[in-house]
Formats: structure tokens, C-alpha cells, sequence
């Protein structure tokens, strides 16, 4: 076993275990502590596949924007959070079910498929090329239209969000 | 080098353990924290395909970053949804919010 | 190499041959080196805090008209260890209903979160934690675990002003992340690289001078970020108490300190390497002793004046701050972007032309915009009733 072979079980075995705390946390508040610890670790694993514009990426995206609103959520509805002692509804042992059947399904067709086997694709000098990500995004014959999409989905989110959260009656 | 099996049962189990999260938790919170997950397992196995099978391309890469895009979109909504229900309700219980009406 | 030269590259490189010598394998040798890098910097940025909080205090002092700290050692420089004796000896007190783990997490990520930033900096031609190829991006998401410390210990207190406190940092945070990110693409498009090494060795002309508009708004975001006067709307004292701290006593309050105090210097680094060139400068190239020393030189010049600005400017009120960065900072960034990229791009062939043309706009930018849009942002109060004076004078009576 390799020592990044070691790091990546590490890197799981945390990710993994915070993720488990994220479902079982008492407190809303801690879930969201634990949720940050498990995109960090994801991050992480970004990092040990040499995607470094994503793993940073990770960080400011989800810990710096999406963990922080999801705290900030959890600080303003609080008063109905503390009341409320359990935390799982009635029909939580089918959920554990379909989770775990699931995973057992996924991992019998893993057992059966045969891709395993090929070697990490040679990158270019210098880890990943982030010039051809931004070109691949914008080039008329890569993904200009589905990037176009993309911020047209983030606009309307935004107005939607406003328009939503926003107190109107006024 | 870690085999790319390993990649896809750690995705695997993180995007069961969002789906239990999804399903079985009561606060409408923390059901968008389990979305979230499952939103990262699904970027682990896009990232970790890419790498051992379209690596020097970056196609796969292109389809992580529409995720988080989207991710950021929906964490956006659901929240303003959440707070939104909250003012109305005082709650932001799963199993409280069962009107059509507002 | 001689020591003379590049000392730190001449003392690894050394270190690394003895531990070749003792018969270990290159990567181990590489790790040990790095880890030993890891754990040296942030140490001799905490002890420089010591110095920072002498030369604060001592400049503020001035500004005020006071002398500083001058009693204890030499021009007071002792002051600082002595604070840090008392801070270490006090008394840690939780408040009842705290959260255990964001209170006493949110400390350690204040200063953490600023120390993961001097991981990517060039420090000479050679001194450098990281090359990463996306450092600045990095420096962008380490900016992102400031805004959640402020948050954790807001929450964390169970304490009403502190959490006013959390909520004023995590909006003014985010709402000044958006300029500041877009302002950061300038340099970026000119360069074409995220790396910071990238950025500085493109310098030939300083960017401050190419975009002034973009180091203007970074300078006034960064400030904004470290959360310093005329920003420091977090800890308040006249309306927060003490804003976001006030249950840490102790060492937890004294990491506070420190993370504000490196966090100043570490944006006073940020702007000299990403605007003023970084290392570079007449020789830098072939001695990188030299090139360290420029940079030292340049990142106390901006930091002096973060320390004029926070001895001379008031506070913002709440609605001004947000007026500034929705209304005059986001747009200007937007509108320069768009027309630096119109400029720079037709042209890159004549480096001078570019470097003139692309100076005059973005500084008329800048001008207009804070002139016309700076005025009109903020809504002027009507005046409720007329001035009166709030002391007459009486000559009469001093004559008499």
C-alpha cells in the first residue's frame, strides 16, 4: 500500500464519519459543523485526483458560500429547531432500508463490471490544464450552451431567492 | 495509485448516507445539507471518471462545474423556501408544512 | 548559491543533503522539508505579530497625538510580551449556554484562516510555500473560513450582541467577496495565469499602475474583509459592546487579536504582491535576498496606510457600508472589467501603449465613478429642523 493509497482512507474514513454525524447530529448547528468537516474531506479527495482548481474550488464554493447560508438558515429559524426532540421522522427505518439496499445494489453491479483495471490517465507538466477548462466552457464547438444555461439558471435563482425570501407586502 | 474502484464505493456510501439524510430527517435544514451530499458524490465520481478515462480532455471537468452551479442555485432557493415558510409557519419541520395553501 | 544570496534555498538545500546522507529516500527528505517549511512560517508570523502590535499601537499613538507605548524596554518594544504574559495568565471563562465546539473552534479558525493564505506567497524569486497553479482562487476560499470564525463565535457565545455581531460580519463579508473576486480578474485576464508567481513575474509595470481602478476597489474590499476601521462595524463598541468577542476572555480573545492583526498584514502582503509587483525590482532576479527585502519594504508601505486609515477615518454606518459596496464598488468593478477587456486585448502587442491607454481609463473610471456614483449611493437625511448653537458666547462677561 502506497502512502497515498493510506491518506486517501483517511481522507474517507473521515469524510465518511462526519458525513454519518451530518444525519445524526442532535443539533442542526452541528450538523452544519460536520457538514462542513465532510466537504472539506471531499475536497480533499478532489486534491488526491490531482483536480486542484476544483478541490480550491470546493472550498470557496460550498465552505465559503453554501455552508455559510446554511449556518445562517440554521441561526434564523432556531426557535422551532430547539423545541423539536426528534430529530428522525416515524418512517425512518425504511429510509435506513432504501439507503442501504441501495448501496448493496451499487455495489454488486461495481462487483460485476469489469472498467476497474485502467491506469489513471497521463496529465499534461504541471497538473491539470485550467486554460482548457475555460476553453472547453466558452468554444462554440465545446459547452457554450450549457454554460449559457448555467448562469441563466444562477439568475434565476438569484430573483427567485429575492423574490421568495424577500418580504414584498411592504 | 488508488484504483478507481475505491473512488466509487466512497461515493457510493456518501450519497446513501445523504439519501438517508434526505429521507429520514425531519428539519427542512438538514434535508438540503443531505441534498448536498449526495450533490458531492455525484462530483467525486464525475471527477474520478474523468481522471482515469477522459483525463488530458476536460469534458468531465465541464460537467462538475455545472453541478456546483446548480448545487449553488438550489442551496439558494431552498433556503429563501425555508426562511419563507418559516415567517409564515414558525416551523421548519418536514412533516408540518403539508398545506397546498399559503 | 552562496548563503549570501538566497539563505533559506541555501539552508534547504544543505538540510536536504544530510538527510540524504543519513541514507533516506528523496520524497522522504522532500517531506520533512516541507513539513518543516509548514511549520516554521506560521510560527514566525504569529512571533511578527508581537512587532506588528508595537508598530500599531505606537503609529495610532502618533496619529492621536499620544506617545504609545514607550515604558516598558527600549521605545516600548517590550510592551507586546508583556500584554501576551498577562493574556496568557488570565482566566477562561465559558458563558452558560455556549455551544462548546463553534466557541472554541471559531478562535482557532480566525487565525488559521489567515494563516493558510501565506501558504501561496512568493516571498522572493525562490521562497515559496506552494506553487499552486490556482493560488489565487485559494486565497479567495481561505477568505471564506474569516467570514465563518466571526460566524461560530457569534453563535457560539449565546450571547444576543454577539450574534449581531456574526450576522453584520457574514453580510458585510459576502457582500464585499463580490467586488473583490471581480477585481482579482483583472490582473488575471492581463496575466493569463491564476498563480501568483504567474502574477508577480508579469509585472514589468506594477498593476497599480495598468489598474488602478482594480487596486483601488481591492484595497478597500480587503480592509473591508479583515474587518478594520472604518469596517469594523463586527466588534462596535458603541453599539455591540464588543461585537462578536465579547465572551472570550484569555487566550481565546488573544487569538482574536492576532488573527486581526496578521490578517492586516497579511492583506498589506497581498496587495503588494498581487498590485505593486511583489518581489520584483532592480536586482531581484539573481539576488532573491534582495528581492525579499523589496518586499517587505513595499508590504510595510501599504500597511502604514491601513494604519492611517484606520486612525483617521470613522466609522461607517451600517446602510453606508452596504451603499458602497452594491452601488459604487460592484458596478465600477463590472464596468471596468468589461472595459479592460475590450482595451487589453487589441493591444497586447505594444506593452507601453496598453500599460498608458488601459492606466487613463480605468483611472477616469475610478474617478467618476466615486465622484458621481460615491455622492449618490447613500441618500442624504433631510434636515428635521435648523441648527442652533449649542453655546452662546458671552463677550461681554470676559471684558468685564
Amino acid at each position: 500500500m502506497t502512502g497515498l493509497q493510506v491518506v486517501f482512507l483517511l481522507i474517507g474514513a473521515v469524510t465518511l464519519a462526519s458525513a454519518v454525524m451530518v444525519v445524526a447530529a442532535k443539533r442542526v448547528m452541528h450538523a452544519a459543523l460536520w457538514l462542513i468537516l465532510a466537504l472539506v474531506g471531499v475536497a480533499a479527495a478532489y486534491a488526491t485526483l490531482e483536480a486542484s482548481f476544483f478541490a480550491v474550488m470546493q472550498v470557496a464554493v460550498y465552505v465559503g458560500a453554501i455552508a455559510i447560508l446554511i449556518i445562517f438558515a440554521a441561526m434564523l429559524t432556531r426557535r422551532s429547531m430547539e423545541d423539536d426532540p426528534a430529530r428522525l421522522n416515524k418512517g425512518w427505518p425504511a429510509a435506513l432500508l432504501a439507503a442501504g439496499g441501495l448501496l448493496a445494489g451499487l455495489v454488486y453491479l461495481f462487483s460485476r463490471w469489469t472498467g476497474f483495471s485502467s491506469p489513471a490517465r497521463a496529465l499534461p507538466e504541471g497538473g491539470e490544464n485550467i486554460a482548457a477548462l475555460g476553453l472547453a466552457l466558452t468554444a462554440p464547438e465545446g459547452f457554450l450552451v450549457p454554460f449559457e444555461v448555467a448562469s441563466l439558471l444562477l439568475v434565476a435563482a438569484m430573483i427567485g431567492a429575492i423574490y421568495v425570501a424577500g418580504d414584498l407586502r411592504k | 495509485m488508488i484504483p478507481l474502484s475505491w473512488y466509487l464505493i466512497f461515493a457510493a456510501c456518501l450519497f446513501c448516507i445523504g439519501l438517508f439524510g434526505v429521507l429520514a430527517r425531519k428539519n427542512a435544514v438538514t434535508i438540503l445539507m443531505g441534498i448536498e451530499l449526495m450533490l458531492n458524490a455525484v462530483n467525486i465520481n464525475l471527477l474520478a471518471f474523468w481522471r482515469y478515462l477522459w483525463a488530458p480532455k476536460a469534458d468531465g471537468q465541464v460537467f462538475v462545474a455545472i453541478v456546483i452551479v446548480a448545487a449553488a442555485a438550489e442551496a439558494a432557493v431552498g433556503l429563501a423556501l425555508i426562511i419563507s415558510a418559516y415567517r409564515r409557519r414558525q416551523t421548519v419541520n418536514a412533516n408540518e408544512m403539508d398545506m397546498l395553501k399559503g | 548559491m552562496s548563503f549570501w544570496y538566497d539563505p533559506v534555498a541555501f539552508i534547504a538545500e544543505w538540510l536536504r543533503g544530510v538527510l540524504l546522507g543519513w541514507g533516506m529516500a528523496p520524497e522522504g527528505a522532500a517531506f520533512v522539508l516541507t513539513a518543516l517549511g509548514a511549520a516554521i512560517m506560521p510560527l514566525l508570523a504569529m512571533l511578527f505579530v508581537i512587532f506588528l502590535i508595537w508598530y500599531e499601537r505606537k503609529l495610532i499613538g502618533r496619529i492621536q497625538n499620544r506617545f504609545g507605548p514607550n515604558r516598558v524596554g527600549p521605545f516600548g518594544l517590550i510592551q507586546p510580551f508583556a500584554d501576551m504574559l498577562k493574556i496568557f495568565i488570565k482566566e477562561y471563562i465559558t458563558p452558560i449556554g455556549a455551544d462548546w465546539l463553534p466557541y472554541n473552534l471559531a478562535p482557532v479558525l480566525s487565525v488559521g484562516g489567515v494563516l493558510l493564505i501565506w501558504a501561496v506567497i512568493p516571498f522572493s524569486a525562490t521562497i515559496m510555500g506552494v506553487n499552486l497553479n490556482v493560488g489565487l482562487v485559494y486565497i479567495i476560499a481561505a477568505g471564506g473560513l474569516g467570514a465563518l470564525s466571526f460566524l461560530l463565535a457569534g453563535w457560539g457565545s449565546n450571547n444576543k450582541y454577539a450574534m449581531i455581531g456574526g450576522f453584520r460580519s457574514v453580510a458585510q463579508l459576502i457582500s464585499y467577496e463580490v467586488p473583490m473576486v471581480v477585481s482579482l480578474l483583472m490582473p488575471v485576464m492581463l496575466t493569463g495565469s491564476l498563480g501568483i508567481n504567474d502574477l508577480v513575474k508579469a509585472q514589468t509595470i506594477p498593476f497599480i499602475v495598468t489598474l488602478p481602478a482594480a487596486a483601488a476597489i481591492f484595497f478597500i474590499t480587503s480592509v473591508a474583509e479583515a474587518g478594520r476601521a472604518p469596517f469594523d462595524l463586527v466588534e462596535a463598541e458603541s453599539e455591540l459592546v464588543a461585537g462578536f468577542n465579547v465572551e472570550y476572555s484569555g487566550l481565546k480573545f488573544g487569538m482574536f487579536f492576532v488573527g486581526e492583526f496578521l490578517h492586516a498584514f497579511t492583506i498589506s502582503l497581498l496587495f503588494s504582491t498581487l498590485f505593486l509587483g511583489g518581489w520584483r525590482g532592480p536586482g531581484a532576479e539573481t539576488y532573491p535576498l534582495l528581492g525579499f527585502l523589496y518586499l517587505v519594504i513595499k508590504t510595510f508601505l501599504v500597511y502604514f496606510v491601513v494604519i492611517l486609515f484606520r486612525g483617521s477615518l470613522p466609522r461607517f454606518r451600517i446602510d453606508q457600508m452596504m451603499d458602497l459596496t452594491w452601488k459604487v464598488l460592484t458596478p465600477l468593478a463590472l464596468v471596468s472589467l468589461v472595459v479592460t477587456a475590450l482595451l487589453a486585448k487589441p493591444l497586447a502587442g505594444i506593452p507601453a501603449l496598453q500599460a498608458v491607454v488601459l492606466f487613463v481609463v480605468n483611472a477616469i473610471l475610478l474617478m467618476v465613478f466615486f465622484s458621481v456614483a460615491g455622492k449618490r449611493a447613500t441618500p442624504k437625511r433631510a434636515i428635521v429642523g435648523k441648527p442652533r448653537p449649542l453655546a452662546t458666547p458671552h463677550h461681554e462677561d470676559v471684558s468685564a
